[in-house]
């Protein structure tokens, strides 16, 4: 009797380990790039947010010192600071709402029934492809110069002769070269919306009465919606770090016209070298975008799941 | 029934052909514009210096290939070469990072395996200020600074949470049965993971590896804060031509084309691969 219990106990003892090993076993493939992860990403965020309370400058050895919230009172009463926030969200507000817009009306027209779908895509997303400082550079000094670029030349008739866009426009001529390398991105998103349309719910549509525009408002846009949504959240994530065509076409400037926070981050951090400073801008972007994407990937993704289960 | 279906055709067929030629030439005149700075870019490497700045600018003019061959002999395949070991070896990373960790969170799913996931995809979308600085300092501490080893390592971070993803979704449309089977034979892990998942996401694994290639190939914030010289990649070389050159218009729009050919081949072949790639598998 009391060897059959404690050969049944021996029997749970080893269910367990079994079932621990077992656990451990699926967890081991997960482990390395769990790892990776971490180490380069997870502990330079806390050491990140250990320099954010110290006062630090590369250039003046011996500068290290703790300073408490100095850092993030900084940022609080900091014009520049102030401007680049600004700037981020205008340039991210306006090019996405503008690459959505486009991308939409795009996507539409390659839905529908044109000759040459196929080239028209494939030529459509040549701007999403190509690197950005090279085509940043292309419109700087081969289509935006004043003297020798295509655009002034051809805009001389409309009275606009030779002027210096990339100087007097700076924002609007970022906003331009990244709405023209993110629309092709929202429209390839938004056209795979479209394309899971059932034409025949239009076509009923259709021989119900409805107009082109009832149909597109009432069907068609209600189910590109999450698509459009996803577009939205993916390409924002991208463009409020937008670094490369600011350096290449404004570098920030004239003043911090265009200094969004990465750019006032890489001339703090590596022409100021003020470590602390820096490194308290990297929190506060980290808390923010952190918050956005969080929320918004859980909820868009959870739609998606939804629908793939149906 | 058929008279109703035969008058529908009718329609169809008599307003069909104006109205597609009319959207036709709208849509082309669409593409047109946004592919026209791509064209623009291809003449005016196919031009002399002189002809490419010019006013009123060169339309007519006899192609050559000189600008190719000036930077081609000249020093852009050092960073050429920087930039294939970068994301040649960053994209194989991931994928034998990124394959087993896929598996687990596909397969034989772990407790928690959604915040493991948006623990994953939540460190794509940090700022590069969030690691920056720390990276910064202990790659100079370690003279790792100018060294493309470092470079491997940062795109392998930038792109591990896009490739854990994207093989994720494709990974869950394998049957389970197959597992099962393969388990009942007696098929360990590795041989699971060889004979049957790798051969069954090809495709999969072709869409982890354009996407890591774009993010890689085309990045500029780490390449020009991290290396200098010996280690600088292509977007580098084309910084240099923003101040000292003069006016070398010809020559960088050749090495503007040749620097962004490889981005631009792989995403038009793979272009069904694109799209799902981009979204993180959420659109198919």
């Amino acid at each position: 009797m009391g060897s059959v219990a404690s050969s049944g106990g021996v029997r749970v003892r080893t269910a367990a380990s079994v079932a621990r090993r077992d656990a451990w076993l699926r967890r081991l493939p997960l482990l390395p790039a769990f790892v990776y992860v971490v180490l380069v990403t997870q502990i330079p965020f806390v050491l990140t947010i250990y320099y954010s309370f110290h006062s630090w400058n590369l250039l003046k050895p011996g500068s290290f010192r703790f300073s408490g919230l100095d850092n993030y009172a900084a940022l609080l009463t900091d014009e520049h600071i102030r401007t680049a926030v600004l700037n981020t969200v205008v340039l991210t507000v306006s090019v996405i709402g503008i690459s959505i817009a486009l991308g939409l009306a795009i996507a539409s027209l390659l839905n529908s029934e044109v000759f040459g779908k196929g080239v028209m895509r494939t030529l459509m997303i040549a701007p999403f492809l190509i690197m950005p400082t090279a085509a940043a550079l292309i419109w700087k000094d081969t289509l935006l110069n004043p003297l020798f670029g295509l655009l002034p030349y051809l805009l001389t008739p409309f009275g606009l002769g030779r002027a210096d866009l990339v100087n007097q426009h700076p924002m609007a001529m970022v906003v331009a070269v990244e709405v023209w390398r993110w629309t092709p991105f929202m429209m390839l998103i938004i056209l795979a919306g479209l394309q899971s349309q059932n034409p025949e719910v239009l076509e009923a549509a259709r021989v119900d009465g409805a107009n082109a525009f009832q149909a597109f408002r009432r069907i068609t846009l209600p189910l590109v919606r999450p698509f459009i949504e996803l577009g939205a959240l993916l390409g924002s994530l991208f463009v409020v770090q937008t670094f490369d065509s600011i350096y290449m076409l404004t570098y920030g400037g004239p003043g911090e016209d265009t200094t969004n926070v990465p750019f006032l981050l890489y001339k703090v951090a590596f022409q100021g070298f003020d470590i602390g400073q820096a490194s308290a801008i990297g929190v506060v972007a980290v808390i923010l975008t952190t918050v956005v994407a969080t929320i918004g990937l859980r909820t868009l993704f959870s739609i998606f799941q939804v629908e793939a289960r149906r | 029934m058929s008279a109703n279906a035969m008058r529908g055709n009718t329609r169809r067929a008599s307003s069909f052909p104006t109205s597609k030629v009319l959207w036709s030439v709208v849509g082309w005149l669409v593409v047109f514009i946004f592919f026209f700075p791509v064209l623009w870019m291809w003449l005016e490497a196919l031009k002399t210096e002189p002809q490419a700045a010019s006013s009123p600018p060169t339309v007519f003019f006899v192609p050559t290939l000189m600008e190719f061959q000036d930077v081609l002999s000249g020093d852009f395949p050092p960073f050429f070469i920087n930039s294939a070991i970068a994301s040649i070896g960053s994209t194989l990373l991931v994928l034998v990072l990124g394959l087993p960790a896929a598996y687990a969170l596909a397969i034989r799913p772990v407790k928690r395996t959604q915040d493991v996931l948006f623990f994953f995809i939540s460190t794509r979308f940090l700022p590069f200020a969030a690691s920056l600085v720390p990276l910064y300092l202990l790659a100079r501490d370690l003279h790792l600074l100018d060294n493309i080893f470092t470079l491997v390592l940062i795109y392998t971070t930038i792109n591990l949470p896009l490739g854990v993803w994207l093989l994720r979704s494709f990974l869950l449309e394998i049957p389970h049965d197959l597992f099962e089977a393969a388990r009942v034979d007696g098929a360990g892990f590795l041989t699971e993971l060889t004979r049957i998942v790798v051969p069954l996401i090809a495709p999969g694994i072709a869409a982890t590896s354009l996407i890591c290639l774009i993010f890689s190939w085309n990045e500029f914030f780490y390449a020009v804060n991290f290396t200098s010289s010996t280690a600088a990649t292509a977007p580098l070389f084309l910084v240099s031509f923003i101040s000292g050159r003069g006016f070398f218009y010809a020559k960088l729009a050749a090495a503007a084309t040749l620097a962004s050919l490889p981005v631009l081949l792989a995403g038009w072949i793979a272009q069904k691969q694109l799209i799902r790639g981009l979204t993180l598998g959420a659109v198919k």
